[in-house]
């Protein structure tokens, strides 16, 4: 197949990849089904999770740091705040990154987009456990 | 052509002429017309994006409630001025949005659901909640404090 579109571009296709070697090249992420899975595991996690938090920020709204304190020192409170956290910034990387793949089509950027929000998710997640653990200890 | 991948995005038009498919978020407006599916889709990354956002203000809440009551005191003074009062509403309308959505796109994933009108009441369903838990939310906050 050779032809040209508004004489702009080439549009020259060449198969000499067998079906198996193209259909392992697709994909914006070039990999199974671990990712998604693990959109939907923390999506369901942050469901009780979510609903939960709000509901606190009524009993935390108005406290002051020594009564927020110790709220979150209960060891429900801390387990759950940390719960917490891990699903929310593991979810919210996994979708950055879905969103980064599709609508970033320049290699550079996309790879360099993609480890920023890696490493920015990461840090978030360290100081958000870091903290939580130092309110309960 | 410099990615076979894209040999897939060629097609013919009605006139027969090789032409380039256009990709997404692309579609909207000149290959589609607009559809409450379509708007909802893009609605769930954007509010998705939103929220992730919001939390830089969970981090900086946790981050100051471990530092000190002063580091503290200034964190719960922002959220209490109008700028910070508009963020926390802005992410809680796409917290509530991301969330009721999330629970449309867990049943897709279990296969319920499916067929156009289900799809277009649940749709709706969605707007009609997160407007509901956004406005009780905020009423039982004002109420609260």
């Amino acid at each position: 197949m050779s032809e040209t579109t508004k004489g702009r571009r080439d549009l020259r296709v060449e198969m000499m990849r067998s079906q198996l070697g193209r259909v392992r090249g697709l994909g914006s992420a070039k990999s199974g089904v671990h990712h998604w899975w693990g959109e939907r595991v923390t999506a369901i996690a942050l469901v009780p999770l979510t609903l939960w938090f709000i509901l606190s920020i009524y009993r935390l709204a108005g406290l002051d740091q020594p009564a927020l304190a110790h709220w979150a020192a209960s060891p429900v409170h801390t387990v759950l705040l940390i719960c917490l956290v891990l699903a929310t910034f593991h979810h919210m990387q996994l979708g950055l990154q879905v969103v980064i793949e599709d609508y970033v089509h320049t290699e550079a950027t996309r790879f360099t987009l993609l480890l920023l929000v890696k490493a920015i998710s990461v840090v978030l997640a360290l100081a958000c456990l870091v903290s939580v653990l130092k309110l309960a200890f | 052509m410099p990615d076979i991948r894209d040999a897939l995005l060629v097609t013919r038009n009605t006139e027969g002429k090789l032409v380039q498919r256009p990709l997404s978020p692309f579609m909207l407006g000149s290959a589609y017309r607009f559809q409450l599916t379509s708007l909802l889709s893009i609605l769930h990354r954007l509010t998705g994006i939103a929220v992730s956002v919001g939390t830089l203000l969970l981090t900086w809440w946790l981050v100051a409630a471990a530092t000190s009551p002063e580091a503290y005191a200034t964190v719960s003074a922002f959220m209490r001025s109008w700028f910070g009062l508009l963020l926390l509403f802005g992410w809680s309308a796409s917290l509530f949005y991301h969330l009721l959505n999330g629970i449309r796109h867990l049943a897709w994933d279990g296969g319920i659901g499916f067929d156009l009108p289900q799809v277009h009441a649940s749709g709706w369903a969605v707007v009609i909640g997160t407007v509901v838990l956004t406005v009780l939310a905020w009423a039982a906050g004002i109420a609260v404090l």
